[in-house]
């Protein structure tokens, strides 16, 4: 049961509470630095190491922590790792540090973060805090992917700047400017809610047949 | 299963028959802009036909696909919001602000994307904050800048035969072909300091969007629709006379520089977003007071854009800005309910 | 499901300060790790990137150093201050001097843009231009990077009287620049950003051949940054 346990704090954050899709949390992220799949993947292993280290730090001292004073703590921990992740970046790829800008130091204020220390981290063991965490990252990590490939492939016509569609493809600006991540989202939340409606539609009908069946 | 036939038909007040509904509304709209659109025919030939075809499909087919979903009710028909021919408006309009030589897959994706952006994702007409016409022209914008300010010289009589040979574009291309280009007279006034002169602007042979060449024909068009009392005549004759006199104004400071009244009236989409998309009475005012803050307001946003503003046209981002201020006008200008006085709140 | 079994009496003021004394010290302790370990792979990722800058926009250089402007002159510093505005001057393998690698910034549509022009004072040439940071419209402004045509108008480009943006297609003149179609607002800012800098520059360069020599780099020093 431990294990599954685990498992099922892992796989929540990916599809059925997923950061963005289910709870809209880190938007400022999402729309700012999806306007490529680099971009997008970049922001997500960030986000993934600071969520994660975060996550297993105050989890690991939840009990040390007083009450009191623990958001502040919480940030102390959350800025130390996005610092650490800012001058990492910096170092090793400095292109894609100068794209993603001043965002990465914002990583402080995603509300994913501090959110899941709050809500998760600081009530539950290490294991679980640590399990959590990776799925939420996994599950945001999808998200500005989606957000970026959809954004690059219609904006600029490439995927990780591999061309799709020839040379004469007339690129949609819009969807590498600002507008386009609004845009995007939003249609991305569309068929999110659409297709949620759509399964549990479906699973009311079993269910309800099934009653009638039995 | 088909409704049985009524033996006795019953009516309750009130038993004066409303003359105005929508689709009747929305057909004298189309007839007003007949003159206009046949213009556009005479001067781009071809081009002009496919490029409102493809705006008005795109319309009409995002109609088709999404509208029984938006009607929102039980049981409705697809497709039936097609019928009150307010998809087929919108394409007409998104069609004449479009420029004439652009890639026709372009012009039905604005289509589209003004029809399900503009209107049924807020719940259907009615619903609407912004005119969807002009959200979807917006979109083009924003998306294909180069292609949307590409403008072919006008030539009277181009005869029916001859294309521009971007039309023709695949689907997601460049049309990669440059054609003759030409400037329209508010780029060569912004840009170059040129005046075109007015007979060219009142019948309509310059270079511009398809449906914004001929002024007299759109004031034609205007004026039969306040004939049939479609229309509320404040706006237009707000934005117009607005647009006049800061010009006017203007004038007196450097009659070189800026451009004359009439050229100002006459320039532009001015007229066509004035008379047909300032006046859509979903994202318009409702109140009279409330018309005249409107007109002016567009008056004055498509001066200071046009001026002062980096771009040489701005009709079409001035009535999106007062469309989003509609709610709010209609707020402040509601009339006094009759009987409620001073001190009754 | 266990929750954390948090100590339910009020803790003294005395325990939170030391809390997040702790952690603030902690904290501390793992940037200044993180900042000397980065510190000299991002130095040299940004010397590298400008020496690139530098030779792209001047052909033929293979060394360069910082030139500020002190009393009255250009004088060569390896590290030159934070506050000083600095010129980098481009040399050949014989150390003879090739011209000069001017920076300067500017509005553009969107943002400032930062760029470098090489200039040779000798012929009174601009040489090569490098658009350094830029956040213009993609598609539209960003040509004056991603349009290779439009570079290279300034492989040999004249400053006298000064540089002009005209239509596309209709530069002749050896100061005339082609615009980029679209993105007019953007390249008449690069334009004005190199008139300005020259400008700003005109009157403290030595009269050609009066530059600076190469100072060859100190034992430990890089080849002035």
């Amino acid at each position: 049961m431990k294990k599954n346990a685990s498992y099922e704090e892992f796989v929540k954050g990916i599809w059925r509470d997923n950061p963005v899709f289910a709870q809209v949390l880190g938007m400022c992220p999402m729309l700012a630095v999806t306007n490529s799949a680099v971009n997008a993947i970049a922001m997500g292993m960030a986000t993934m190491f600071v969520l994660v280290g975060s996550s297993f730090l105050v989890s690991t001292f939840r009990r040390v922590i007083p009450k009191q004073v623990r958001i502040s703590c919480f940030i102390i921990v959350i800025a130390t790792f996005v610092t650490i992740a800012d001058y990492t970046l910096l170092a090793l790829v400095p292109r894609v540090h100068k794209e993603l800008g001043a965002f990465i130091p914002l990583i402080v204020a995603n509300c994913l973060i501090l959110g899941r220390q709050e809500a998760f981290a600081s009530r539950y063991p290490t294991k679980l805090a640590v399990m959590d965490a990776l799925g939420m990252a996994c599950g945001f990590l999808v998200a500005l992917f989606s957000l970026g490939a959809v954004r690059e492939i219609l904006g600029d016509g490439a995927l990780f700047g591999i061309r799709l569609f020839g040379e004469s493809f007339e690129p949609w600006v819009i969807m590498i400017l600002p507008p386009g991540g609004f845009l995007t989202l939003g249609l991305i939340l569309l068929f999110f809610n659409w297709f949620t409606q759509k399964k549990n539609d479906f699973l009311a009908d079993v269910a309800g047949s099934e009653g009638r069946g039995g | 299963m088909r409704e049985r036939e009524p033996k006795l038909l019953l009516f309750h007040a009130p038993l004066l028959r409303q003359a105005t509904t929508t689709p009747k509304a929305m057909r004298d709209v189309i007839y007003a802009l007949l003159p206009a659109t046949g213009a556009a025919v005479w001067f781009f030939g071809l081009g002009a036909i496919l490029v409102l075809s493809a705006s008005i499909l795109g319309a009409v087919a995002a109609e088709w696909l999404f509208g029984s979903r938006a009607a929102g009710a039980a049981g409705c028909l697809r497709g039936r919001s097609l019928l009150d021919g307010s998809g087929l408006l919108t394409g007409l309009l998104l069609g004449l602000t479009l420029p004439p030589g652009l890639p026709l897959w372009m012009a039905f994706l604005g289509g589209f994307v003004g029809i399900t952006l503009g209107k049924l994702i807020w719940g259907g007409l009615g619903q609407n904050l912004f005119n969807p016409a002009l959200l979807g022209r917006a979109f083009l914008l924003a998306t294909f800048p180069i292609a949307m300010t590409t403008w072919v010289p006008a030539a009277a009589g181009t005869g029916l035969t001859d294309l521009y040979p971007g039309s023709l574009a695949l689907p997601f291309m460049q049309s990669g072909i440059d054609g003759v280009t030409a400037a329209t007279p508010l780029g060569l006034m912004k840009f170059e300091q040129e005046a075109t002169p007015l007979a060219a602007l009142a019948f309509g042979n310059t270079g511009g969007s398809l449906g914004e060449t001929s002024g007299l024909l759109l004031l034609l068009g205007g004026l039969y629709l306040w004939l049939r009392r479609d229309l509320d005549w404040r706006i237009p004759v707000g934005i117009l006379l607005t647009v006049a006199s800061f010009s006017f104004c203007l004038g007196l400071f450097d009659a070189g520089r800026f451009p004359a009244p009439l050229f100002s009236v006459f320039s532009g989409g001015l007229l066509l977003g004035a008379i047909y998309m300032a006046t859509d009475p979903v994202t318009s005012p409702v109140t009279p007071k409330g018309a005249w803050v409107f007109g002016v307001g567009v008056g004055l946003l498509v001066m200071l854009i046009r001026v002062f503003g980096g771009l040489p046209e701005g009709v079409m981002y001035a009535i999106l800005l007062m469309n989003a201020a509609t709610p709010l006008i209609d707020r402040y200008t509601q009339p006094r309910v009759f009987g409620y006085g001073v001190g009754s709140e | 499901m266990t929750t954390g079994g948090r100590n339910q009496r009020a803790p003294g003021s005395l325990r939170l300060v030391a809390t997040l004394a702790v952690a603030g010290l902690i904290s501390g302790v793992a940037i200044i790790g993180i900042y000397e370990s980065t510190l000299p792979t991002i130095t040299a990722n940004k010397a590298r990137e400008l020496r690139a800058a530098v030779f792209e926009v001047l052909p033929g250089v293979s060394r360069m150093q910082a030139l500020v402007y002190r009393d009255g002159g250009l004088v060569a510093v390896p590290e030159p201050g934070e506050d000083e505005a600095v010129v980098y001057g481009g040399y050949d393998e014989r150390s003879a001097f090739v011209g000069y690698a001017m920076p300067g910034a500017g509005p553009g549509f969107q943002d400032t843009i930062a760029l470098l022009y090489g200039y040779r004072p000798d012929e009174r040439l601009v040489v090569g231009m490098e658009i350094l940071e830029s956040r213009e419209t993609p598609g539209l402004g960003d040509k004056i990077y991603k349009d290779a045509e439009f570079v290279a108008e300034f492989g040999a480009l004249s400053v006298e009287p000064e540089i002009v943006a005209v239509r596309k297609g209709t530069g002749t003149a050896p100061n005339e620049v082609d615009a980029i179609t679209g993105a007019t607002i953007s390249a008449n800012a690069v334009v004005r950003i190199i008139n300005e800098t020259h400008a700003a520059w005109a009157g403290r360069l030595p009269p050609p051949g009066g530059e600076p020599a190469f100072v060859e780099p100190g034992p430990e020093g890089g080849t002035g940054r």
